[in-house]
């Protein structure tokens, strides 16, 4: 039967481990709190840390870029168009130095001592001011866009779903209508008819970018309409809005942070768009989208001057794809249970 | 199921008269429209006052404006081709636009299944990741950015394809522009069909076709796709109409000569009637095709096909 | 019950010394460490376990539908059977690919009847079709017999108006509807197999009792051995011949039907059987086995179970122990089953309703 005969058995090994008062200690799951998970389960996609990484290098370079030369973004000095970008230390490795088809036009043009380094765009302007600038710009509408679109989605979805009836039934088809109008047309429309500016271009972005968030308010609040807690504290005299804030706020902050960073590459796509249709921002200010489509008519001659604002407009949108994409996948119940 | 489609049907409609009355708004609000231009000679202002019945209280000249409107006289441009009838504009340029956005959408779509059911077959291998950061790449570089790309690189340096819309060669010089455009709906789509089929590829019904010794690409081509599919059907309407957004500035940078490149010619000749009559087009094309992606969607998924019925 | 009379030449699988591992993002789970069994002819085994326990995870391996990142790193699982020819054959499963494994066994000669209803069925694809789809593929019926044999099939398993069911989708049925058709598609190639998880669990308790005496009705009509994982001992006592109790990733105790109920020998399944509400229970408390399973992420020093275990010796912290024989089938992986050990006593309460149960067994008899 057994082969443990043989084996060297303590003289103790057969009697009640409680009786020996040996402590037994359940050792089982290490118990996390639900950021936690979150937060590993999001550690661990490599992308969506290279994004988050990317996002805060270039805001950190959109607000002290443009201060870190010795050019402002409308500085203008006449002979130095079309530069080619001249970066100190690189120009010793022979690349960067300022050099266009073999020739060196900083000597020619008399700019031995400037160095533009990201180049100088079809008026004299340093492009490295013009396009941290820009994208400070660019940024600053599309955060202002996305964050008055949660506010009002949110309270809009809470109205709609916590009053239901006749309410909720006239304010969801009115989101239906509005939803039928494609954003470009109403982008385009509002453009003509809004004075040229930061604001109108934040006015025209956030008309359709909140229909997202009142849904997703809204379905939150169908949901916890339903639990009997709320009910509970409605017996217990809790005003309503302070069961609005406990209950449901906790519940779809994931999902509102997620499609809130997924909107702003539209917000900052859809301004660019504006720009090149000429409804962007207004000279001399600059945003990635104006940068784009004023590079774009020297393409074929001087590449640099596109070059710049698309490489970043296009790293920007892609870190902040990468990052919301990282953090859908780290708030996913079924990856949260592993 | 009828009860769906109807329904379908009305919000459509409704849209559309709402967005009319905006259109109608921004042409009084507008200076230089020809609701009060005072420009306009005295034969042309008669002409205008019978057909918009400038004389008449508001929502006559409303109903009198989505009469002509939906009966395709969509005024006539300003100063583009002056006194041009813009409906003739459109005309010529309508198939063109969707021509090139046709193609879009079939390149879009085929790469787009492909990539993204590969992905989720060879899910978390390198195959996975390659094609998941081809469509994030795809999703992140607007469509213009690819187009200005596609343009220097391929047509300008390499001169594979021509630069410029060439009427002798349509299909062929629309090739580039088409690629350019189909980048987005191929990375969204991409994105949407992996992420649709792995979750259908983990489920249970799977499973057991799976326990029941049926070859696994039988089992794809049979159960996999049809659920991966359905979804994947109610995406394609957001898609299709983002396509819209892009194509006006891609048929600039190609010299296309569609109606997208016609609203950009509007905007920034400030006749707003012609941008005005681009932004009714588009918008009615963009709510038939909803509406198109509404029915079809509700005609495959037997759930919705079948509950409706028994109500 | 009876206690079916085995041979060894009715040995359908054999199960010796499995071993299963699985690779996490959070390190290398040992899911089940050294697992002993044998299925027979006609026989209805119910394995038993906590979830978690390693029980679906076994039956997954002989199904060939084991998760991808799944390796089995020791054992062997033989399956006898007979194949087209008449001659028998027998083949070790672990030698073979899942993909290997399913494109020659299952839906042939294994069969699986899944846990929740609801998500088993394609909600694309009508009911007919889906019974019909195996047996085109596997016996290549014409369509036209495929249909009618499924007609039948759906008749068997105590679905009303077949020929109007047959044309209808998943989600017009309900859900123990639902489970019957599930068991049409298991049974529709006549395995020699049918491993049923948790089969009940997802239903109503009046339509569990139906679904279980359907299954019984068809096992003993075409002499198929089934395979119960379960961890409701109620349905255990319904349907099985014998019973193995697994408890993280390994059996602890196993016997026939009797042995088990009537003389459980390890302290977890007193646990089990003390766990069991009964409408007698004197008792106010419900009774539960303190604590929560093992992780099995990391290493296990001597019995699994010691921790919670109130009858704990010293060296089941020390050394896991073996497999002892304490008669018949009746076999225990606990060190109390040693001559040396102390003689534990069962607990008060489950002996009396032990007792109870065996008074109520004699006047069914």
């Amino acid at each position: 039967m057994s082969v443990y005969n043989e084996r060297d058995f303590h003289e103790d090994d057969f009697l009640y481990a409680h009786e020996s008062g040996k402590k037994i200690i359940d050792k089982s799951y290490k118990a996390t709190s639900y950021l936690k998970d979150v937060l590993s389960n999001f550690k661990r996609n490599k992308g969506a840390i290279i994004g988050f990484v990317i996002i805060v290098i270039v805001i950190l370079m959109a607000f002290i870029g443009p201060s870190m030369n010795e050019h402002t973004y409308k500085s203008i000095i006449h002979g130095h168009e079309c530069l080619t970008p001249r970066i100190p230390f690189l120009e010793k490795l022979g690349i960067f130095d300022g050099s266009y088809h073999g020739q060196n036009y900083y000597a020619a043009k008399g700019a031995s001592d400037y160095y533009y380094w990201f180049g100088a765009d079809t008026q004299g302007r340093d492009i490295w001011t013009r396009v941290w600038l820009g994208t400070r710009v660019s940024l600053v509408i599309a955060f202002s866009a996305v964050v008055i679109d949660i506010c009002f989605g949110m309270v809009y979805g809470l109205i709609s779903g916590f009053f239901g009836g006749i309410i909720d039934i006239v304010m969801q088809r009115i989101a239906e209508i509005l939803n039928g109008i494609p954003t470009l047309v109403v982008v385009t429309l509002l453009g003509l008819v809004l004075p040229a500016g930061m604001v109108s271009i934040i006015f025209a972005l956030m008309i359709t970018g909140w229909i997202p968030m009142e849904r997703i308010a809204r379905a939150q609040v169908m949901k916890v309409k339903e639990q009997e807690y709320v009910l509970a504290s409605r017996t217990l005299g809790a005003s309503r809005l302070s069961i609005i804030f406990q209950e449901i706020l906790p519940n779809i902050f994931g999902q509102v942070i997620i499609t809130s960073m997924l909107s702003i590459p539209s917000a900052i796509f859809l301004e660019a768009y504006l720009s090149f249709l000429g409804l962007g921002v207004p000279a001399p200010l600059a945003s990635l989208g104006s940068l784009v489509s004023d590079g774009y008519k020297s393409m074929t001659t001087f590449p640099h001057i596109l070059a710049v604002p698309v490489v970043i407009m296009s790293l920007l949108m892609l870190s902040f794809n990468l990052f919301a994409d990282g953090l859908r996948d780290a708030f996913d119940p079924k990856q949260l249970n592993k | 199921m009828k009860k769906y489609i109807s329904k379908r049907i009305l919000v459509s409609i409704a849209t559309l008269l709402f967005i009319l009355l905006v259109l109608f708004i921004l042409m009084d609000l507008m200076p230089g429209s020809p609701f009060n231009d005072e420009k306009l000679s005295e034969a042309q202002i008669a002409v205008l006052y019978t057909k918009y019945g400038l004389d008449k209280p508001v929502a006559v000249r409303f109903f009198l404006y989505i009469k002509n409107m939906l009966s395709g006289d969509l005024g006539v441009s300003y100063s583009i081709n002056k006194n041009f009838a813009i409906s003739q504009m459109v005309k010529e340029r309508l198939g063109i636009s969707i021509l090139v956005g046709a193609m879009a959408m079939g390149f879009g779509t085929v790469f787009g299944l492909i990539l993204g059911i590969v992905s989720a077959l060879k899910h978390n291998s390198w195959i996975d990741n390659f094609c998941s950061a081809i469509s994030v790449i795809g999703v992140s570089v607007p469509s213009y950015v690819c187009a200005m790309l596609l343009a220097y690189f391929i047509a300008f340096k390499f001169k594979l394809f021509p630069i410029l819309y060439n009427k002798s060669m349509p299909i062929f010089s629309l090739i580039l522009p088409a690629l350019a455009l189909s980048v987005s709906p191929m990375a969204n789509i991409a994105r949407f069909t992996r992420s649709e089929m792995i979750d259908v590829l983990s489920s249970d019904y799977i499973s057991l076709v799976q326990s029941m010794g049926i070859k696994d690409y039988k089992m794809i081509i049979t159960h996999a796709m049809r659920n991966t599919l359905i979804p994947v059907i109610t995406v394609m309407g957001p898609i299709l109409i983002n396509l819209l957004t892009g194509s006006s500035v891609i048929e600039k940078i190609f010299g296309i000569p569609g109606i997208g490149s016609l609203m950009i010619n509007g905007i920034q000749q400030n006749d707003y009637n012609v941008t005005i009559a681009c932004a009714f087009v588009y918008s009615v094309m963009y709510i038939i095709m909803m509406l198109i992606v509404d029915i079809l969607y509700g005609v495959i998924d037997p759930r919705i096909r079948i509950s409706k019925e028994e109500n | 019950m009876e206690t079916v009379k085995k041979e060894k030449k009715d040995r359908v699988l054999s199960i010796r010394n499995l071993n299963i591992s699985f690779k996490t993002a959070y390190g290398v789970v040992k899911a089940i460490r050294g697992v002993r069994l044998d299925l027979f002819k006609g026989e209805t085994i119910a394995i038993v376990g906590e979830s978690g326990s390693g029980k679906s995870v076994t039956v997954k391996t002989i199904l060939g539908i084991l998760d991808s990142n799944g390796i089995i790193d020791d054992g062997s699982i033989i399956f006898n059977y007979t194949d087209e020819n008449g001659e028998k054959q027998s083949v070790d499963l672990v030698q073979m690919s899942q993909k290997e494994i399913r494109y020659q066994f299952c839906g042939k000669r294994i069969a699986m009847v899944f846990q929740d209803p609801m998500t088993s069925l394609d909600p694309t694809m009508t009911v007919g079709k889906q019974i019909m789809q195996p047996m085109i593929y596997h016996l290549n019926l014409s369509k036209k017999e495929a249909k009618l044999k499924a007609i039948e099939l759906l008749d068997e398993v105590g679905i009303d108006q077949p020929e109007k069911r047959f044309k209808q989708y998943p989600h017009e049925l309900s859900g123990g509807m639902r489970q019957r058709v599930v068991i049409a598609i298991a049974l529709s190639c006549n395995p020699e197999i049918l491993i049923c998880d948790e089969p009940t669990t997802a239903l109503d308790v009046t339509i569990q009792a139906k679904i279980l005496e359907l299954i019984k009705s068809i096992q003993k009509k075409n002499n198929i051995s089934v395979i119960y994982i379960t961890h409701d001992l109620g349905v255990v006592a319904k349907v099985a011949d014998y019973v193995a109790v697994m408890y993280a990733g390994r059996i602890i105790e196993k016997g026939n039907i009797n042995e088990i109920f009537y003389d459980p020998r390890h302290p977890y399944t007193w646990g089990l059987l003390s766990s069991m509400p009964d409408t007698d229970t004197k008792s106010r408390r419900l009774f539960t086995i303190p604590g929560s399973p093992p992780n099995l992420l990391e290493k296990i020093k001597g019995d699994a179970f010691a921790v919670r275990n109130p009858y704990a010796l010293n060296i089941d912290f020390k050394e896991e122990p073996p497999m002892y024989d304490v008669g018949g089938q009746h076999r225990v992986a606990s060190w109390l089953c040693d001559p040396r050990a102390p003689k534990a006593e069962i607990p008060v309460d489950l002996k009396e309703r032990i007792e109870k149960m065996k008074k109520e067994a004699t006047v069914y008899e």
